[in-house]
């Protein structure tokens, strides 16, 4: 069997009484997209804050293409190649859309030439291409804060991808979109990662979604993974739909 | 949005008319020594703070105000002075080249323990350090002449010895020649990767960081550059006085470059200038009337910009030129 | 150092922390509720003292008992709340809450330029003195150290009625828990009828009457000059930063670590004294960057 692209072992995290990872060890295929999903509260975020550096584990360890990173700071697991996308967009609002890749960019080349405008770089062809590739290439040259909720969550993941990890963790990649647009963001989005030979990771809420989407899904509930399997078997199980399926509807 | 230290884009251009202006401007001050003789060294003073103010004004980019960056024109002004009284007969360039290294030094011996803040820790920590070297200078009086300062005598120049009138000439220029350099510079460093990054601290560290970036190593490399423009302003300031005090370093000093930075337009190279000529004229020919109320009408007048007019003077001026271009 | 010495400097330390922290306790509670850092904190404290000097002046030569010096320095500090910190909020800071951090430093820092030349307009550049208030109390002797009442005794009592008094204030009564809600979630605390224009206005007077009340009791333990302002915003800045923003209790920590710290090097070294104070903030900042009592602000991604 191949090694894992991402592993965690026995991962514990706790914040004052509250156990928000319990001995956590979780493996991530490369090429297999990962919903998330489980009650609020449960830990799917503070598991990707985890697995990015943003938050460190009280115990246990995260391996990224077999290295340690548990101890590394994000900036650090980002140049490993674990892109990150968040459930709030987290870009420059005052910059353009395509100046947040072009930044982007910039970071990922280590480019430094103080007299040459950011404008003209190379990748400028490669950033539009992906702007075009998350269908906002009409809205390149608009400042972030005047997008849409949805047209921010585009950018914010061109952005990481971007970077050209061999992960992506996304947070709620359709949260605050309107109904009617998730099944769009969803389809640009697995096309994108797909095109890009990217695996993802992502929390998800709508079980249509993660139906649809992910290869396969993993079942968090207080602090573990309950439950993984293909999206079919995780779906139909009678506890999933009780303690999950059942909390969504509600 | 009404802010008073916006991030312009990378793409800033302005019309070739505005740029035409701008050369005229430049063309207008070189004339100074012949068509206003008694202008030039007030106008000489105003480039050297202009460039202090630049370095305050590269901050404002990143979101960030210091209320002591007067510290670093000291610290310049100061190694000048130190150098020439030790190695007498020294040149121009020489203490140039030694402020503005000292100056960019002690940027990054303090920066990097301010980067590691923002906002009011950023202001109050910049303030603090210039406080504390403020008070050496007056403590330390053996070395540093206390109060009273250290006089400069008159550096050569590529190992000529010039005469007072000359050499005043050939610091005037000396000074254009530096502020259109540097504030050329400035301006393509904004729009270039790492200045584009350094400038994303204003609106999202959470990102630079999951791009790869350290933000405080993006705040020190602005840091260090306005430092650095913080130290050849101090000198050409400390050659064309002759002398420093610590009053270089004294708070109001500060204060004086963030007012000037956000009155001619937060983050605007051109602005910082622009600031530093019309607050120099309107301080010698207004101060002597409102000497004792000067700082008052300096914190009101940055009241009513900051409340009434955040684009500062370059955003008033931009505007009016850009109606004009519209109408007619 | 001998035992003599030793006391002197521990004496001056505590009276001197004691001042710092009467300060700096104002600065904190306005940071703390209001998440405004008033750069103008530190005139307050020098108009509190000139105003105490004048007032003074003016009682005593009309033969009052110089016991009067000491309501005339709380009347001193609460015209310098209410006459100039209540403006400053209602006219300018109500203004500008939903601006960035930096408006809001600029716009204080603003008032405090013009307030240092309101402070010589009124009262020049000569220094004064006027230490009647000292010297109705007589002096102690403590292990054969000869020190004033003042600045052992009441100085220190009134630092620490003034810490309990607060930390009560805002724990036990109505008005304090209005603002202690307040503080919290200004949207929630509005929403279920709180006032919170009241309560900021309310917050800043308190402090603004805790800075003019440092100034006022601090006038007759030294010469009362332009510039001590902005010494003592760098200063109680300090403390606070030490202590971490808006933490109340470590502010008084804070103030005893700086205060005795400077007094003892005025002993020991004494050119270096001024410096203390800023040396012992960068040194606990460079380990603890929130300060000492300060928690790192967790940001929500």
């Amino acid at each position: 069997m191949t090694e894992p692209l991402l592993e965690t072992r026995d991962l514990v995290i706790r914040f004052g009484g509250v156990t928000a990872a319990d001995h956590v060890s979780l493996k991530i295929e490369a090429g297999r997209n990962l919903a998330i999903i489980g009650p609020n509260g449960a830990g799917k975020t503070t598991f990707l804050n985890i697995c990015s550096g943003w938050i460190k584990p009280s115990a246990g360890s995260v391996h990224f293409e077999g290295e340690d990173i548990t101890r590394l700071p994000p900036r650090k697991i980002v140049t490993r190649g674990v892109a990150r996308a968040f459930q709030i967009p987290q870009l420059f609002t005052e910059h353009t859309a395509l100046e947040n890749l072009l930044i982007a960019a910039s970071a990922r080349d280590g480019l430094r030439n103080p007299l040459r405008s950011m404008h003209g770089i190379d990748a400028r062809d490669e950033m539009m291409h992906l702007l075009d590739m998350v269908n906002c290439a009409d809205v390149a040259d608009r400042v972030v804060v005047e997008l849409s909720e949805g047209e921010r969550k585009l950018i914010d993941i061109a952005v990481a991808l971007a970077l050209k990890p061999r992960l992506l963790l996304m947070d709620e990649p359709t949260s605050g979109v309107a109904s009617s647009q998730k099944d769009e963001i969803m389809e640009i989005l697995i096309k994108a990662l797909s095109e890009a030979n990217v695996t993802s990771v992502f929390v998800e809420h709508d079980m249509s979604i993660v139906q649809t989407y992910a290869d396969e899904v993993a079942v968090w509930n207080a602090g573990n993974v309950q439950l993984r399997g293909t999206p079919s078997e995780v779906l139909e199980h009678p506890d999933v739909i009780r303690d999950v399926i059942g909390e969504e509807i509600a | 949005m009404s802010s008073v230290t916006t991030t312009a884009p990378a793409t800033g251009s302005s019309p070739a008319a505005l740029s035409l202006l701008w050369i005229a401007g430049v063309v207008l001050l070189a004339a100074v020594p012949f068509l206003a003789p008694n202008l030039q060294l007030l106008v000489n003073f105003a480039l050297a703070k202009g460039l202090a103010v630049v370095g305050v004004t590269v901050l404002l980019r990143a979101g960030q105000v210091s209320f002591g960056h007067a510290l670093f024109f000291g610290i310049s002004a100061y190694i000048g002075a130190f150098v020439m009284a030790s190695v007498p007969g020294m040149d121009f360039f020489g203490i140039l080249i030694a402020g503005t290294l000292g100056a960019a030094l002690a940027g990054l011996v303090v920066g990097l323990f301010v980067v590691r803040y923002r906002g009011i820790f950023f202001g109050m920590l910049n303030l603090a350090f210039s406080m504390i070297f403020w008070s050496i200078l007056e403590k330390f009086y053996h070395i540093t002449g206390g109060a009273d300062g250290i006089r400069l005598t008159r550096p050569t120049v590529l190992g000529m010895e010039l005469g007072r009138d000359a050499f005043e000439l050939f610091l005037y220029y000396t000074a254009i020649v530096l502020v259109v350099g540097l504030g050329w510079f400035t301006i393509r460093w904004f729009a270039s990767p790492v200045g584009q990054l350094f400038q994303t601290i204003k609106t999202n560290e959470t990102r630079l960081e999951y791009l790869g970036i350290s933000p405080r190593r993006a705040m020190l490399s602005g840091y260090l550059l306005s430092a650095a423009l913080c130290g050849v302003g101090g000198i050409l300031m400390a050659t064309a006085q002759g002398v420093v005090t610590p009053e270089y370093v004294w708070w109001v000093r500060s204060a004086e470059m963030v007012f000037i930075a956000v009155l001619g337009g937060a983050g605007s190279v051109r602005g910082a200038f622009l600031g530093a000529l019309i607050y120099e004229f309107v301080r010698t020919y207004a101060s002597a009337y409102a000497g004792d109320v000067w700082q008052m009408l300096l914190g009101a007048f940055l009241l009513v910009i900051i409340l009434f007019a955040p684009g500062g003077i370059i955003g008033i001026f931009e505007r009016v030129f850009a109606r004009g271009k519209g109408t007619s | 150092m001998n035992l003599t010495t030793f006391l002197l400097a521990l004496f001056d330390g505590v009276s001197y922390a004691a001042l710092v922290f009467i300060v700096a306790l104002g600065l904190t509670l306005i940071f703390g509720v209001m998440r405004i850092l008033n750069v103008a904190h530190g005139s307050l404290y020098a108009i509190g003292a000139y105003a105490t000097v004048s007032l003074v002046g003016w009682v005593l030569a009309l033969g009052a008992a110089p016991i009067l010096a000491f309501p005339l320095m709380i009347v001193s500090a609460i015209l310098v709340g209410v006459l100039i910190g209540g403006p400053v909020e209602y006219l300018l800071l109500r203004r500008i809450y939903d601006k960035p951090e930096v408006l809001q430093l600029l716009v204080t820092f603003a008032v405090f330029m013009i307030l240092e030349d309101v402070q010589r307009l009124v009262w020049g550049t000569q220094p004064y003195f006027e230490a009647q208030a000292l010297r109705a109390l007589g002096n102690v002797t403590v292990f054969g150290v000869t020190y004033t009442v003042y600045q052992l005794i009441l100085l220190p009592l009134v630092a620490l009625t003034l810490l309990v008094g607060l930390r009560f204030f805002l724990r036990r009564t109505v008005t304090g828990k209005l603002i202690t809600a307040t503080t919290e979630d200004r949207e929630a605390a509005q929403s279920i009828g709180i006032d919170a224009d009241r309560v900021f206005l309310l917050t800043f007077v308190m402090g603004a009457i805790l800075a003019g009340l440092g100034g006022a009791l601090a006038s007759p333990t030294t010469s009362i000059l332009p510039g001590m302002g902005a010494d003592m915003i760098v200063l109680s800045f300090a403390v606070v930063a030490t202590a971490g923003l808006g933490q109340i209790e470590g502010a008084a920590i804070a103030a005893l670590m700086i205060g005795m710290g400077r007094s003892f090097a005025i002993y020991i070294w004494p050119e270096v004294a001024v410096l203390v104070p800023y040396l012992i903030m960068v040194l606990v900042l460079l380990v603890r960057p929130e300060g000492l009592f300060g928690s790192p602000a967790a940001r929500k991604i």
